[in-house]
C-alpha cells in the first residue's frame, strides 16, 4: 500500500516538473511581450529599463531557476498587464469558474440519469432510440457553436436570459456566489447548460450501459419474483447501483468541466479563470499563462492521485498489483 | 470467388444492416468530395481579392448583388460567399483532422504494439505515460501546447496528434496482447522472422479493426477540437480559414442579428462530425464481440 502511494506521488512530482519545463520553456520562446507592453514611441533606454525590470535580460535557464524557487514560496510572478501577482488574479477568478462547473455538473446529472436509466430499462422503445440518437448528436455538437446559438436564441432573439457576465452576487453561509441571487442564476443558466451538453451525452451512455448490466443481475430477478413493483425496482435497486460507477466518474468529469469551461467562458464572457487564460494568451502575459497552466496541471495530477489512492481502498486487486511492482 | 472480395461483400452486408450508418457514410463521402475538390465545386474563390467585393458585405441568405451574383447562404463581413467559404473551410478542417489522425495512428500503434511485444520495463513506462496523458482532458493537453508554443498549422497538428496518440496506443496494445497468444505469432517466431516484421507485418494487420473504430471516433473529435481551438484564436492562423475560424468571424456580427455568418459553418461542422461519429459508432457495434 505505502510503496504504491509513494511511486504514484513520485510520478506526480515528475509530471509536474516536466510540465513546468515544457510550459516555461515554451512560453519563453514565443513572441516578445515587451513589444506589446511598451509605448511604441519609447526610446531605447526606456525599453531596456522595462526589459531589466521584468527580468527578461537574464538567460532563460536563470529565469527558470528563479521561477522554480519563487514557485515553492507560493509566488508565480506578477502579471505583465495587471501588475498584480498572477496567483492572486487566478484565485480571484476561481470561484466564478467553480460555480459554473458545479452548476453545470448538477444540470447534467439531473437530466442525464433519468434519461439514461430509461434508455437502459427499455432499450428497444422509440423514446430510447431518440435519446441515444440525441446523445450522439450531443457528442458531435461543438460546444462553442451551441453557445453561440444559445446566445442568439435566448439572449438576442427572445431576450429571455442575459448572455454575458456573472450578474449579481449573493452571500450564503459566508460564500459569495451568483448562484444565490435570481439575477445571478439567470446569468449562470445559459453558460452552465452549454457546458453541460457534452457531459449529458456521456452520462446518458454511462447510465444506460450500467442499467443494462444491472437489469440482468440475479438480485433484480429476485426482487421481481418477490413481487416488488417495477417503480420500486427502478428507483431503489437500479438507481442505487447505478450511482456507484457514476459517482466514481463524476470526480474526473468535474475536472474536465473546469478545463472545458475555458471555451464556454470565452463565449459567454464569464469572468472566470478560463477567460483569464485566453485573454492572457492574446496579451502574451507570460506569468499568468505559466501560473494558470501550472495550477491546473497540479490540480489534475492530484485529482488523479486521489482517485487512484481511493481505488486501492475500494478495489483490493489494484492494491496487490501495486505492491508487487 | 476471390476471398478478399467475398470478405468485403460480407462486411458490407453487415454494415448496411444499419440504415443510419449507411446514410451517414454517404453524407461523409459527399463532404469529403466537396473538401477535396473545393476549388472546382465552389461558386467563387472566396480568397481571390479580385472577385470578393466589400460592397457585398453581410448580405442575407438568398440575396443577389448588383451584378447578379447569387449568394445562397449570404456573405460574411468581407463580402465572401458563405457557400464557398464553407467548402474551403471543410478542406482545411478535414485536412488537419485527417492528417493528425493518421500521424497519431502511426505513432500510437507503434508504441502500443511494441509495448505489448517487448513487455517488461519498456511496456510499463509507455503505458504509464499513456495513462497519465489520458487523465488530462483533451482540451487541456491542446491548451498547454498552444498556450506555451503559440498558434500555427504545425503546432495545431502536433497538439492534435498528442491528444490522440494515447488512445491508439492503448487500443493497439490490448489487441496486440490478444494476438500475441495466437499460433501464427509462434510460427513466425519459429521461422526466425525479425521482431519488426512480426510486429508490423503480422500483428498490426490483425489489430486494424479496433484501430479503425478508434480512428473514426478520434478523427471526429480532432476536427471538433481544432474548430474549438481556432475559434478561441489559439489554433490555425487566419491564413488557413477552417470552419472554426469562420464561426469565430461570425461571432462578432451575431449581436447585430447577422446569424448566418456563424450558423452555417457550424451546421457544416456538425454534419461532418456527426456523420463520422455515426459511422464509427456502428463500426464499434459490428466489431464488438460481446454484442454477437
Amino acid at each position: 500500500m505505502t510503496p504504491f502511494i509513494f511511486t504514484r506521488l513520485a510520478q506526480s512530482v515528475l509530471v509536474l516538473f516536466i510540465m513546468s519545463l515544457l510550459v516555461f520553456g515554451g512560453v519563453n520562446l514565443v513572441g516578445d511581450p515587451v513589444e506589446m507592453l511598451i509605448n511604441p514611441e519609447a526610446d531605447q533606454a526606456e525599453v531596456e529599463r522595462v526589459i531589466r525590470e521584468l527580468g527578461l535580460d537574464r538567460p532563460v535557464t536563470e529565469q527558470y531557476w528563479y521561477f522554480l524557487v519563487n514557485a515553492f514560496k507560493g509566488d508565480l510572478g506578477d502579471s505583465f498587464i495587471f501588475g498584480e501577482p498572477a496567483l492572486k488574479l487566478i484565485i480571484q477568478r476561481m470561484p466564478a469558474t467553480l460555480e459554473l462547473a458545479l452548476f453545470s455538473l448538477f444540470i447534467s446529472l439531473v437530466i442525464a440519469i433519468p434519461l439514461g436509466i430509461y434508455a437502459g430499462y427499455k432499450p428497444e422503445s422509440k423514446t430510447s432510440k431518440i435519446i441515444m440518437g440525441g446523445s450522439i448528436l450531443g457528442f458531435s455538437m461543438p460546444t462553442f457553436w451551441v453557445g453561440i446559438i444559445f446566445i442568439m436564441i435566448f439572449a438576442v432573439h427572445l431576450g429571455w436570459l442575459p448572455s454575458t457576465g456573472r450578474g449579481e452576487i449573493g452571500t450564503f453561509l459566508g460564500i459569495n456566489s451568483s448562484l444565490f441571487t435570481l439575477n445571478g442564476l439567470s446569468h449562470v443558466f445559459l453558460p452552465a447548460l452549454n457546458l453541460a451538453l457534452f457531459k449529458i451525452s456521456s452520462v446518458i451512455r454511462l447510465t444506460r450501459a450500467g442499467t443494462r448490466e444491472i437489469i440482468l443481475q440475479d438480485y433484480i430477478t429476485f426482487a421481481r419474483s418477490k413481487g416488488l413493483s417495477e417503480k420500486r425496482i427502478v428507483l431503489v435497486h437500479i438507481l442505487k447501483n447505478i450511482l456507484i460507477p457514476i459517482v466514481t466518474v463524476v470526480g474526473l468529469e468535474f475536472g474536465s468541466l473546469i478545463a472545458f469551461s475555458t471555451v464556454t467562458e470565452t463565449v459567454f464572457a464569464w469572468p472566470g479563470m478560463g477567460k483569464l487564460i485566453i485573454d492572457s494568451i492574446y496579451n502574451l502575459d507570460r506569468p499568468v499563462i505559466v501560473a494558470y497552466l501550472m495550477i491546473i496541471v497540479t490540480f489534475f495530477v492530484f485529482l488523479n492521485l486521489i482517485v487512484d489512492i481511493l481505488y486501492t481502498f475500494l478495489d483490493p486487486r489494484v492494491r496487490i498489483k501495486g505492491d508487487s511492482q | 470467388m476471390n476471398p478478399k472480395i467475398k470478405k468485403i461483400k460480407e462486411f458490407w452486408k453487415d454494415f448496411s444492416s444499419n440504415k443510419v450508418a449507411v446514410v451517414s457514410l454517404i453524407i461523409f463521402m459527399l463532404i469529403l468530395f466537396v473538401a477535396v475538390f473545393a476549388p472546382l465545386v465552389s461558386p467563387t474563390d472566396p480568397y481571390d481579392l479580385n472577385t470578393v467585393s466589400i460592397m457585398n458585405s453581410r448580405l442575407a441568405p438568398f440575396s443577389e448583388d448588383f451584378s447578379g451574383n447569387y449568394f445562397l447562404l449570404g456573405t460574411d463581413g468581407a463580402g465572401r460567399d458563405m457557400v464557398s467559404a464553407i467548402f474551403y473551410g471543410l478542406r482545411v478542417s478535414l485536412g488537419v483532422g485527417v492528417l493528425s489522425g493518421i500521424f497519431a495512428l502511426i505513432i500510437g500503434s507503434f508504441f502500443g504494439i511494441s509495448a505489448a511485444f517487448f513487455g517488461g520495463k519498456y511496456e510499463s513506462v509507455v503505458m504509464r505515460i499513456v495513462d497519465i496523458q489520458l487523465s488530462f482532458p483533451s482540451i487541456l493537453v491542446a491548451l498547454i501546447i498552444l498556450a506555451a508554443f503559440g498558434k500555427g498549422v504545425e503546432k495545431t497538428i502536433i497538439a492534435l496528434i498528442l491528444v490522440q496518440w494515447a488512445y491508439y496506443a492503448r487500443t493497439a496494445r490490448s489487441s496486440a496482447l490478444v494476438e500475441l497468444n495466437k499460433e501464427y505469432v509462434d510460427a513466425a517466431r519459429c521461422l526466425a522472422f525479425s521482431n519488426t516484421r512480426i510486429m508490423f507485418k503480422h500483428i498490426l494487420p490483425n489489430c486494424m479493426a479496433p484501430l479503425i473504430v478508434v480512428g473514426t471516433l478520434q478523427t471526429a473529435h480532432a476536427i471538433s477540437l481544432e474548430a474549438t481551438l481556432s475559434f478561441l484564436g489559439l489554433g490555425l492562423p487566419i491564413t488557413e480559414p477552417s470552419l472554426g475560424l469562420l464561426i469565430g468571424n461570425g461571432f462578432e456580427y451575431m449581436y447585430s442579428g447577422d446569424y448566418w455568418i456563424s450558423i452555417f459553418p457550424g451546421v457544416a461542422l456538425l454534419i461532418t462530425v456527426a456523420s463520422i461519429n455515426l459511422v464509427g459508432d456502428h463500426l464499434r457495434d459490428m466489431f464488438n464481440p460481446r454484442l454477437h
